[in-house]
């Protein structure tokens, strides 16, 4: 049931200092932590209080909607910090790790003998749940309800992409390992997406349901993949997992312990020598960008994730629950004089023939933080569509995501879509439209009603 | 000191909590006229596009340039050929933009204090759109209208043809269109006949300023002007739109740039040139039997499928959608200038009607993929 897809519709931004393919270990961060905003609508119920001891892998709070979905501690230590902001909401969990490593132990039993039920309490149990999320609403999976397929995208479109191949041969074993967990929670649905050129892992998955994908930016995003192979309509779900969270499924079902691992991807045009870190989910981003010079002095901007779709985050934050990179751009926070005529500022990439910075389109390229530009109304249309390849009018969604019309937003296909489907949207729009923000606001509207 | 630094200094009452707070979007415009902001993404993708709305808008401007040269050149031209005297290069252009600088001065004084005015009460942003549809009316306006009549049309055309509908973004009708057809309706003797084309046509005895299409209408053969006239545009007409070839080049740089959509513009003269086919072999009369490649080139036709039709806020916005509003353009423009002699110039006409179907096409189009949709979750029940 192989399939071979090419995208036609997108953009691949082609950005200064991708990661070399070498993998830099770094030690133990002194402190890690999780934040609460990674979990889209969960409200966490605390376990644990502020200066308690905890091992790895031990629960330390719980999903107020269901009290079986468990979320972890990374490492072994204690709770050093509880960070609250307004109304006391919880914005994150700081721990600090000590030298013991000891390791909360789950009963491990061959996946073979396992039912799908008892998967799906392991996985809630130890942690490894939120590595689960949905569409629609891009949202951690609900575990009452099975999903019609499983997707897992083995390479990444964005700009500054992180190479999964370079990051699985590391692991495959506990990859496939992963992969034969989730077979078993839904057979024959689980659907792999790989890029034509990732030769290795064609071979090395070859069992597996595999669909090779071309083309530009978002080729690799599972949203896309979904769109082609499983569309989503209304009332039905998909789970979709990022690959190295599927190595830690593989693990916790090999050894019966939660191991996050994460390899991540270090890059941007600031960076001097971009490259590939072992490190922990949560970890002090301080501790990976000790290792990292930079290029200039210039301020600059760290995000948790790729340049489209990322958060920002200080220099004192911490690594996302979810990212394989952390991405570093210079802040454009500087005046342009005239910059807004056509031909002038030729540095700045457009996708529009109005600067002569397509004539070196193939040359990898400097691109900074500043929004060329100020927010207006709708005008231009048909740019959208350029860079949205899904059977969907993405100009129209986001217009009826803004008046908050449920049934014009599920009639245009709101259910299929994500928030990151529309980075280029983002991107590329002369009117300087946020539509991801647009989208998920959207989608929560749409989940506070219909939920 | 530097521009910036002045900029800085001018800024300060205009901040939130200062003196002329409320003046503020009228500050902004002039500030960000000088200068690119320094604001930075804040949700969102991180990195953004160099193209933003003033960009796109002066895009379009230089587009036009070529065309308003040359109206500049042959207003004066046909006024001093007609006259008989001698004349150079340089006379014609100073008669031209002796007639034509004031109008494009008074569409931009009275539209953009009508948009300063409505960003300044509503509290948004001035919008750009403005830049072009300023050039647009008086580009499209006979040349001796009087400037009152063109600021009337403008403040029509912004009042309730934009700002009336939302403003930018908003409006149903092409903003320039909406100030020629008031002009058209509210002023017929100087907008029509054959005394208007050509400057000081109406007092100055021997000059005639027919149009070619006027001169069909009548049902007489226009021999006077061959092809390569009609091509070049040293014609009668509106001020701009008498040159195909300063058209196509302006057509030129809007695609090459993709600021332009070519499929409406494409639309248009597959639309035009199959009802003008029609037209030569039914040949009823003078209009039909006119030949349908000369069809393209006199008129505003040209000028309008580039630089009007291809109004984004007003066309289709679906590409399917760009595609069928194109050609009904093309259509329904020689099908106006054949059926209806009153009206010779189709175009206008037709652009306007095609904005008014321009969202009912989107409608039908985009339910044609929610019914595909639909389709696929009902296939998808009955399976269940």
């Amino acid at each position: 049931m192989s399939e071979d897809i090419r995208i036609k519709k997108g953009l691949s931004i082609n950005i200064k200092g991708v990661a070399d393919k070498e993998l830099k270990k770094v030690p133990l961060p002194n402190q890690l932590a999780l934040i609460l905003d990674d979990f889209h609508l969960i409200i966490p119920k605390l376990i644990l209080r502020e200066g308690d001891s905890v091992k790895r892998g031990q629960p330390i709070f719980y999903s107020k909607s269901n009290e079986k979905m468990k979320f972890v501690s990374p490492v072994t230590g204690y709770i050093e910090k509880i960070e609250r902001g307004e109304r006391r909401k919880i914005l994150k969990i700081v721990i600090k790790p000590s030298k013991e490593d000891l390791a909360v132990k789950h009963k491990v039993l061959s996946t073979e003998k396992l039912k799908s039920s008892k998967i799906i309490e392991i996985l809630l149990e130890s942690g490894c749940w939120p590595f689960i999320k949905q569409r629609p609403f891009d949202i951690i999976a609900n575990p009452k309800v099975l999903p019609k397929s499983i997707f897992v995208s083995c390479f990444d479109s964005a700009p500054l992409g992180i190479d999964f191949e370079f990051i699985l041969k590391h692991q495959i074993t506990s990859f496939k390992n992963g992969l034969n967990v989730l077979e078993k929670i839904l057979p024959n649905k689980l659907k792999i997406g790989l890029s034509k050129h990732q030769k290795y892992l064609q071979a090395e998955l070859n069992k597996y349901d595999t669909n090779t994908f071309s083309g530009p930016h978002p080729s690799g995003n599972v949203g896309v993949h979904i769109h082609h192979l499983d569309p989503i309509s209304q009332g039905e779900s998909v789970w979709v997992l990022r690959p190295e969270d599927v190595c830690i499924i593989g693990n916790l079902f090999e050894s019966g312990e939660y191991i996050p691992t994460r390899t991540i991807a270090v890059s941007g045009p600031p960076v001097k020598n971009p490259s590939y870190f072992k490190t922990i989910i949560g970890a002090k981003l301080s501790s990976v960008l000790k290792n990292i010079e930079f290029n200039s002095d210039h301020e600059f901007r760290i995000i948790n994730g790729d340049v489209l779709s990322g958060i920002k985050v200080e220099k004192d934050g911490y690594l996302g629950f979810y990212n394989n990179n952390i991405s570093i751009l210079k802040e454009g926070n500087n005046y342009k004089l005239f910059g807004w005529i056509p031909f002038i500022n030729n540095n700045v990439p457009s996708i529009y023939r109005s600067s002569f910075n397509w004539l070196t389109s193939s040359k990898p390229k400097d691109y900074d933080t500043n929004l060329n530009g100020e927010e207006r109304a709708f005008v231009v249309t048909g740019e959208m569509e350029k860079f949205f390849p899904m059977d969907i009018y993405p100009m129209q969604l986001i217009k009826e995501c803004m008046t908050g019309n449920i049934e014009k937003m599920e009639r245009l296909g709101i259910y299929e879509v994500a928030p990151e489907d529309f980075g280029l949207i983002d991107y590329a729009s002369s009117s300087k439209i946020e539509a991801q923000s647009i989208v998920r606001e959207g989608l929560d509207y749409l989940i506070k009603e219909t939920l | 000191m530097n521009i910036r630094g002045i900029v800085d200094k001018m800024k300060t009452p205009f901040e939130k909590g200062q003196k002329l707070e409320k003046l503020y979007p009228a500050f902004n415009a002039f500030e960000t006229f000088l200068f690119v902001p320094n604001h930075t993404s804040k949700t969102g993708a991180h990195i953004r596009d160099a193209i933003d709305l003033k960009r796109v808008m002066i895009t379009v401007i230089i587009a036009l340039l070529p065309a308003l040269l040359y109206g500049i050149y042959n207003t004066g031209y046909q006024y001093l050929y007609q006259t008989g005297e001698s004349f150079t290069t340089i006379d014609a252009i100073l008669h031209g933009s002796y007639k034509i600088v004031p109008m494009i001065a008074v569409s931009y004084i009275v539209g953009l204090g009508i948009e300063f005015a409505f960003a300044v009460f509503r509290g948004h942003q001035v919008n750009e759109g403005y830049l072009v549809t300023g050039l647009l009316i008086p580009m499209i306006m006979p040349v001796d209208i009087p400037l009152w009549m063109v600021g009337v049309s403008v403040a029509f055309a912004v009042l309730i043809g934009k700002e009336a509908f939302g403003g930018t973004g908003m409006n149903i009708l092409n903003p320039a269109l909406t100030a020629r057809a008031f002009a058209f309706f509210a002023y017929p003797t100087y907008m029509s006949g054959n005394q208007v084309w050509v400057s000081e046509a109406s007092y100055v005895d021997g000059i005639s300023g027919e149009t070619i299409l006027g001169i069909l209408a009548a049902g007489n053969t226009p021999d006077q002007y061959s092809m390569l006239d009609m091509f070049i545009g040293s014609i009668p007409g509106s001020i701009a739109e008498t040159s195909t070839l300063m058209v196509l080049i302006g057509a030129f740089i809007l695609i090459y740039t993709g600021v332009g959509s070519w499929r409406i513009m494409l639309g248009s003269v597959i639309g035009a040139a199959f009802t003008g086919i029609l037209f030569n072999l039914w040949g009823a009369n003078e209009l039909m039997s006119f030949n349908w490649f000369n069809q393209l080139i006199v008129g505003g036709f040209a000028f309008g499928i580039v630089f009007m039709a291809t109004d984004p806020v007003s066309a289709a916005q679906t590409l399917k959608g760009k595609w069928i509003y194109g050609i009904l353009v093309g259509v329904f423009c020689i099908l106006i200038r054949v059926f209806n002699p009153a009206y010779p110039e189709g175009v206008m006409l037709a652009i306007l009607l095609m904005n008014v179907f321009a969202p009912t096409i989107d409608h039908y189009v985009i339910e044609s993929n929610v019914k595909r949709r639909e389709k696929r979750f009902l296939s998808k029940l009955k399976t269940a």
